[in-house]
């Protein structure tokens, strides 16, 4: 293969081809744009989680600079419906109709020379609320006759799903159980880009152009022309450089159609970057589950059965396009983790509430179901007095089991987990923190050793994502590449990198198929003008299916360099070979930059029954199964807990993970430590709560905590590869796991260290206060006794 | 967001300072503008005058005479860090100021504009009560002088009229033989604290003085006027707990123990001097 000649292929931890420019500060990103004449917008949000809007009062002298629902003739709001049965739709407005349902949604759009005016208009705006109750709280939202975010519904639920398999059947069987609610916390994307767009209708291309922080251009494009019912043709959108997206940018919003709408009328280009405060308060919320969890087991710690009630709280609208019944959909299929067991129950309810949309964030539900899973399980290990990591080997899929399909109808592709496991427990060296643990600890702290392993699936297409019925369903992604006279590639994907590295990593693709050096491959991305479709970047799927097609692509150019490379050196096209950049048959050599600059400066030189379609082709990818790939891996933190005060330090964190053949190890390692520092965050820090009515309680990054450089270890990642049988090099898609096992990892570590204490920490994040006042309960407790 | 539009002015004296102050209702003062500047794009603050004080020679001046030092209310958090001034501490406030929020904070912001905003979280209130510092005002009716403890009234609160400047800081010297101890609980680096423990010990000069500080309001000043405890150093854990208790903090066992924590750090500093 070309990699091992020239070592920028598959395999190579090639510096990125972005980091250039992005360690510079020379990115090209939405906030760096300003066409001429643009006017800024600002939003007027609603205050109030809840209420009727009786009036909307604007000032005469500028009321040609605000516009508000009534001005929106003809433009439908967004719907993000599923094809679910039971599923309850919800209409999210692009301005509030009638009344607000969570607070940040946007009531007005005041455009003015420079944000800062658009600012003062929008205070000048008085809008006249009758509040009405809250529904903040998942759980109570569930209760007959509480208040309703949709009027017009029986409920507060979006959906109900109910799965059971022979479950009744294990009680009789069980031995052991434990039963344990735990909470996930509501929690904020945070990029350091916030979203952010430009809307500019060009007169001569007869197009709205729309430049916009998102992760998947062509389906923002598609739900715009859907709201403002303009053809297709007639919008444009560019995905510049973006600087972060977790999923919050894979969402469309009401900003990008209020905006579209909005420079069609006033002729000129607007542009609305979104601030922290949004951010934090009415755009990018994600995250927050409760579970109420049984595990049975048969006497040895063998896990008989999974017993579960699952809630999101989903918020006031279904987010276009993955719905409001993504994570809780997950839930269901995802909680029997890495396990063989053989009954089965999980009942999960997507609840609406008054609060901004929940949205999927790395790692999606997964990380929520696996910190609900390995703590219990970690519950259940103390309850038979057994090692954690003992107790999981009994149920764990078994290497010779690969391909296997677990309960819930997921197809493990292939991989040996209890092997990672195995590597994770020798290289936290789990004898030696014992022994330390029976030591103790001179400061008075106690220390702990947490496990939790998960699996991540990937590039999973339309036989999954059929069924849901949402308003999109990955089918096959494509690539356009050609060559350029002077023997460079150019690949076109319709996905989009928002930190991925794909300008690199594709370009490794293509040169392990074509031999192009690496420098001279040019990835264009991001523009639905130069892209074919694409559903985008989400579900760690780019590397698998763009990836696919990037090879397809090239092998169909490799098909017809060969064709014309054998023309050339005067051989039969069956006996030439494409090696190292270079067409080789018996009679020569001849470079592909040659052939392409033969093909397009000279063809007086080409054969006269030479095939006219050229030297660039459209080739899409198809999954030899398209079930996905599932990575996995094991996580262990060894923390240490001072019971007086809650702090908590991390004193190592190791990660075992497989994630098949790794394109670009480097690259995989970055997703790793930056997946991990979030489920940091998740863990230890990130939390918006929200009072009685409604209102967020952080606006600012004082309030909302994210971690820090100092709070993040030195993670120690250790690799296996073994590849998948389903994608073109084995590959798999790793872009979300390193934020899905930490919180599970570090509440049992901290759970471990207060073990003796008696008392488990079972809601995140695991805060001090939590821990001080878990530990102070426990010691009442134990003195009531 | 983005401020409201509000008139800058940058004057070079600081009779001129106090004559803007004086004049203009809805002027602010900005120094180092690390709290201002967020809070005017946050719009929770919206002046129509801006008077940047960063310009008047005399609010960087260092002085010292017998009993103490004088630092300008201009003089950064860098500069006591790197030790660019008269240090009365014996290394102490550079201590202090090197655990201020981020080296880019420091760079700007200062010790009277830290001082003037009186957020209960601030290092410099408890550090500078524990040492017994002064203020320095000067407004349109002449100067005055205020112990720090009696400066701050509550949380965001204190003694400055709104015609007045804060000038300087009158730190006391401490003698050869006196501790320090500062410690400050965080759930992050750099962020403002949740808890503080400031203590000095200078029997020569008949001090011992503990602060807890970050509560709800002003930093509770422990010492033996207030507290059963005398001059030994290290004092007794337990009559502190009790005034902590005493002082509000009862009702929290999280609040209680973090402060006391913080207390106990701070004399362990101390104690390994």
């Amino acid at each position: 293969m070309a990699s091992q000649v020239t070592g920028q292929g598959i395999g190579a931890s090639l510096i990125r081809k972005e980091d250039d420019r992005f360690m510079r500060g020379r990115g090209g990103f939405v906030g760096d744009i300003r066409p001429a004449g643009t006017l800024d917008v600002a939003f007027l949000r609603s205050s109030f989680a809840h209420a009727k809007l009786r009036g909307i009062h604007i000032p005469s002298s500028i009321r040609s600079r605000v516009f508000i629902a009534e001005d929106l003739g003809g433009v439908m709001p967004i719907r993000a419906d599923t094809a679910l049965p039971g599923f309850k739709s919800s209409v999210q407005p692009i301005l509030a109709t009638g009344k607000v349902r969570h607070v940040g949604e946007l009531v007005a759009m005041c455009v003015a020379p420079t944000r800062a005016e658009a600012e003062d208009i929008a205070a000048q705006i008085e809008v006249d609320y009758e509040e009405l109750p809250a529904v903040h709280d998942m759980l109570a939202a569930r209760d007959p006759g509480a208040a309703l975010v949709h009027e017009h519904w029986s409920d507060n639920l979006y959906l109900t799903t109910e799965i059971d398999v022979n479950f009744e059947a294990a009680k009789a069987k069980a031995k052991a159980s434990v039963r344990r609610e735990l909470r996930t916390a509501r929690q904020v994307m945070s990029p350091i880009e916030g979203r952010g767009l430009i809307a500019e209708w060009n007169n001569r291309l007869g197009q709205l152009i729309v430049t916009s922080s998102t992760q998947q251009s062509h389906i923002v494009r598609t739900g715009i022309a859907e709201c403002l019912g303009l053809d297709e043709g007639k919008v444009r959108v560019i995905a510049p450089d973006v600087g972060g997206g977790f999923g919050y940018k894979g969402i469309l919003l009401p900003e990008e159609v209020a905006l579209s709408w909005g420079t069609r009328k006033l002729n000129r280009p607007l542009r609305w970057l979104e601030d922290r405060r949004e951010n934090l308060t009415a755009g990018a919320d994600c995250r927050e589950h409760h579970y109420v969890l049984t595990a049975y087991a048969d006497d040895e710690g063998r896990l008989l059965a999974l017993d579960c009630v699952a809630t999101v709280d989903a918020g006031a609208y279904s987010a276009y396009p993955f719905s409001a019944c993504l994570e809780a959909g997950q839930i269901g299929s995802i909680l029997p983790g890495l396990y063989d067991f053989g009954h089965y129950r999980c009942r999960t309810y997507s609840v609406a509430t008054n609060k901004p949309p929940i949205l999927p964030y790395r790692g999606v539900a997964r990380t929520g179901v696996c910190f609900a899973l390995e703590v219990t399980l970690d519950a259940l290990a103390r309850e038979l007095k057994q090692e954690p990591s003992q107790l999981r080997f009994k149920s764990m899929v078994r290497p010779e089991q690969m391909p296997f399909d677990n309960i819930a109808k997921r197809h493990f592709d292939s991989g040996d987990y209890p092997e990672a496991l195995r590597r994770c427990l020798a290289a936290v060296d789990l004898d030696a923190v014992r022994e330390r643990q029976r030591r103790g600890e001179r400061d008075g702290r106690l220390v702990g050793l947490g496990i939790a392993m998960y699996s991540e699936q990937a590039g999973h297409g339309t036989s999954v994502y059929a069924s849901w019925g949402i308003p999109f369903v990955p089918g096959f992604e494509q690539c356009h590449a050609r060559f350029t006279p002077d023997g460079g590639l150019e690949l076109r994907v319709g996905s989009h990198s928002h930190g991925q590295g794909h300008e690199t990593t594709l370009s490794q693709v293509a040169h392990e198929l074509l031999g192009v050096p690496h420098e001279q491959i040019k990835l264009v991305h991001g523009d639905t003008a130069e892209t074919p479709y694409s559903t985008g970047t989400w579900g760690s799927r780019c590397m698998i299916v763009a990836g696919g097609a990037v090879a397809e692509a090239c092998d169909q150019l490799a098909i017809r360099v060969k064709r014309i490379g054998a023309s050339l050196l005067q051989a039969k096209p069956e006996d030439v070979r494409l090696e190292a950049g270079e067409v080789v048959a018996n009679s020569g050599r001849i470079s592909v930059a040659e052939i392409a600059r033969t093909w397009y400066r000279r063809p007086q030189e080409l054969p006269v029954h030479v095939d006219p379609s050229g030297l660039e082709v459209t080739a899409g990818y198809k999954a030899k199964r398209d079930t996905g790939t599932f990575s996995y891996a094991a996580h262990a933190a060894v923390v240490a807990v001072d019971p007086a005060t809650g702090e908590v330090e991390i004193l190592d964190y190791v990660v075992v993970e497989d994630g098949g053949v790794l394109v670009n190890p480097m690259i995989v390692d970055g997703q790793i430590y930056g997946g991990a520092a979030q489920g940091i965050g998740t863990a230890l820090y990130e939390e918006m709560a929200f009072d009685g009515r409604g209102q967020p309680l952080g606006s600012t990054l004082a309030d909302y905590l994210l971690p820090g450089p100092t709070e993040v270890p030195d993670i120690r990642v250790f690799h296996m590869e073994t590849p998948s049988p389903y994608t073109r090099f084995g590959q798999k898609g790793i872009g979300e796991g390193g934020a899905i096992a930490p919180p599970a990892a570090i509440t049992n570590a901290v759970n471990d260290a207060l073990k003796g204490l008696g008392c488990e920490l079972l809601d995140l994040p695991v805060t001090p206060r939590r821990i001080v006042e878990t530990v102070a309960k426990a010691c009442r407790e134990k003195s009531a006794r | 967001m983005k401020p409201v539009a509000f008139d800058y002015e940058r004057p070079r004296t600081l009779a001129e300072a106090v004559r803007l102050l004086s004049t203009n209702a809805d002027a602010k003062i900005l120094a180092g503008g690390q709290t201002l500047g967020p809070m005017l794009n946050l719009r929770l603050v919206q002046p129509t005058l801006i008077i940047d004080i960063t310009r008047i020679a005399e609010l960087t001046r260092v002085e010292e005479d017998g009993e103490a030092v004088t630092l300008g209310a201009c003089v950064t958090h860098a500069s006591i860090e790197d030790q660019k001034i008269v240090d009365p501490s014996n290394g102490f406030l550079a201590e202090v100021a090197h655990g201020i929020a981020y080296r880019a904070v420091r760079t700007r912001g200062t010790i009277g504009g830290s001082l003037a905003h009186a957020d209960p979280a601030a290092d410099w209130l408890s550090c500078l009560m524990a040492l017994g510092a002064e203020v320095l005002l000067t407004g349109a009716r002449g100067k005055r002088r205020i112990g720090v403890a009696d400066f701050m009234r509550g949380a965001l609160d204190t003694e400055l009229e709104p015609d007045e400047i804060m000038d300087g800081v009158r730190i006391p010297k401490l003698s050869k033989k006196a501790r320090a101890g500062f410690a400050k609980i965080c759930r992050k680096s750099g962020e403002f604290a949740d808890a503080i423990g400031a203590v000095l010990h200078d029997p020569e000069r008949g001090v011992l003085r503990l602060v807890a500080g970050a509560t709800q309001g002003r930093p509770i000043i422990i010492d033996p006027a207030t507290c059963p405890i005398d001059m030994n150093f290290p004092p007794p854990l337990g009559p502190v707990r009790k005034k902590l208790e005493q002082s509000g903090l009862a009702a929290d066992v999280y609040e209680l123990n973090i402060h006391m924590a913080a207390i106990a750090r701070a004399l362990d500093k101390a104690h390994a001097q």
